[in-house]
């Protein structure tokens, strides 16, 4: 196997995006990716979207997007997995290129999910979940990590600040982040006031419905040598890992096994541990969120994230940083483009380039996308050179 | 939602019809054609009490599309007596004082309506089981 670099990083400032198209949007983060990169090379695509179909009643984007990007004629190749669709993306660029099947291979990741009403939009996310045994039922996403913060707060004694202040800090850095849908702060009183949704998660413990698209370009170690322009970042492992779809059936609704086996897996590969880990992208898509998955990557043991997260443990200059982007909470979730959109950060991290958000000097990067409510799993750890 | 996607699912959603692996014995619902547990490929089918108690819920307050008229509404795991656990709503309860641990027992009731085809769909919905 080859060892793979990512050499090209795009991305557009995330919203609600009237004026672009899905096509739109998916090529601009591309062309910014091949401008960054200062190559025109693409040997594939793999193009990672959950649910244009829905959103946009447009399926075939492996024909599309290359098209509209000027790539036509070259192998291309539409991944699904619900909300980690972005990461997969990036996993099928990877193996692309590790293989020697291609050279040069670009993730795009994106989703245009204003092109519906709320309730459409509600209605294709619910398609994440078990349509015939949860979605049947009335359950919608809140509602899903809804049940997994009541059982938290239950067992654990995690509390209602604990969960807020999760939403505080991610605000706080996507203030800070210029691509972000939300890049103001909130208040603890906001969050804690804000409208109910699914008890006891509230309408900023949620993250929001979003128009996106981010794209990473992929080399081998030894190609891209030849691009001097930035230190060089290298994919060093990837993990990915699968859990049983519906919430139900698991043994322990609070144990993410998909994310545990997912993180444990891209450790192996790239021979780290969790305590040589600089800061994480994690997926956010609801407070409860964060602290189920810093629980299962092992940032601390189970029951101690809310805790940990008042305390600072995860905030920019805290001792494990998360989510310097904002994470899903602020910068905003289009479900297909948010694994790519890790990426992006980590990328932007590792090099220096973050800005007023920028982590001091890291090293190794851990980024964590997960499908449904934790049915899939697809990490990465890179490593600046 | 067409026809056959409500119809082929009558036999969970009506009687609670679940799988037996005959070697592992565990109860699998829905039935499944595999036992993900042993490998197993034959069940006996049986059919759940529907009793069982309450491991987690939410108050759902912003519905998905077809369930606007309903909130707020209750649902939660079920973990019934064969030791399976089941999605479902929580009805004919004060949602206010519900409660994780209380006991419940699935009744038939109408879920929902499909506009187009005029269809009615049912299924169970939980209740406090008060022993009658």
């Amino acid at each position: 196997m080859r060892n793979v670099a990512i050499i090209g990083i795009g991305i557009i400032k995330f919203g609600e995006l009237w004026e672009k198209s899905l096509r739109d949007i998916a090529v601009e983060a591309a062309l910014n990716c091949l401008e960054d990169a200062g190559t025109d090379r693409v040997d594939s695509v793999t193009i990672g979207c959950m649910s244009s179909g829905l959103f946009n009643g447009q399926e075939h984007l492996a024909s599309l997007i290359p098209d509209y990007l000027g790539k036509n004629n070259i192998p291309a190749t539409r991944v699904e997995s619900a909300c980690a669709s972005g990461a997969l993306a990036v996993r099928t660029a990877f193996l692309e290129v590790a293989s020697g099947i291609s050279d040069y291979s670009l993730a795009i990741g994106v989703e245009k999910m204003t092109d519906v009403s709320t309730g459409m939009a509600t209605y294709a996310l619910a398609s994440a979940s078990d349509q015939d045994y949860e979605a049947f039922h009335g359950i919608t996403f809140p509602g899903l990590y809804a049940m997994m913060a009541k059982a938290h707060m239950e067992r654990y004694g995690t509390t209602r600040e604990q969960l807020a202040e999760v939403a505080v800090k991610n605000h706080q850095n996507g203030a800070l982040n210029p691509f972000a849908q939300y890049p103001f702060t909130v208040s603890r009183e906001t969050v804690l006031n804000s409208t109910k949704i699914a008890d006891p998660l509230r309408l900023l413990d949620c993250s929001p419905i979003t128009d996106g698209a981010a794209a990473v370009l992929l080399t081998t170690v030894e190609e891209a040598k030849k691009y001097k322009n930035f230190p060089m970042v290298i994919i060093r492992g990837i993990g990915s890992a699968t859990d049983t779809l519906s919430l139900n059936q698991r043994k322990d609704i609070l144990e993410m096994v998909a994310v545990k086996k997912a993180v444990q897996n891209a450790f192996k590969m790239a021979g780290k541990t969790i305590q040589e880990i600089d800061f994480a992208e994690v997926h956010d898509c609801f407070t409860i969120a964060e602290i189920l998955v810093m629980e299962a990557m092992g940032v601390v043991e189970p029951g101690n994230a809310g805790p940990a997260t008042l305390d600072g443990l995860t905030a920019l200059d805290g001792k494990f940083p998360i989510n310097p982007s904002g994470g899903l909470k602020s910068k905003g979730h289009p479900v297909g483009a948010t694994g790519v959109a890790q990426i992006f950060e980590a990328v932007s991290q590792l090099r220096g380039e973050s800005g007023k958000r920028q982590i001091n000097n890291p090293k190794v990067a851990l980024t964590q996308n997960m499908g449904g409510s934790g049915g899939s799993c697809v990490c990465h750890v890179l490593e600046v050179k | 939602m067409n026809v056959p996607k409500h119809w082929r699912e009558i036999p969970e959603r009506y009687r609670m019809e679940a799988g037996k692996c005959t070697k592992c014995t565990k109860i699998l619902f829905p039935a499944r054609l595999v036992c993900p547990f042993c490998g197993n490929k034959e069940f006996d089918k049986i059919n759940l009490s529907g009793k069982g108690k309450l491991l987690t819920y939410t108050i759902i307050r912003t519905a998905p599309e077809g369930f606007e008229d309903f909130t707020p509404y209750a649902i939660g795991i079920v973990e019934l007596k064969e030791g399976v656990k089941v999605m479902g709503q929580i009805t004919d309860c004060n949602t206010e004082t519900l409660k994780t641990g209380d006991q419940l027992v699935a009744k038939f009731r109408r879920m929902n309506e499909e506009g187009k085809t005029g269809m009615i769909m049912y299924s169970y919905k939980f209740v406090p089981d008060l022993g009658i």
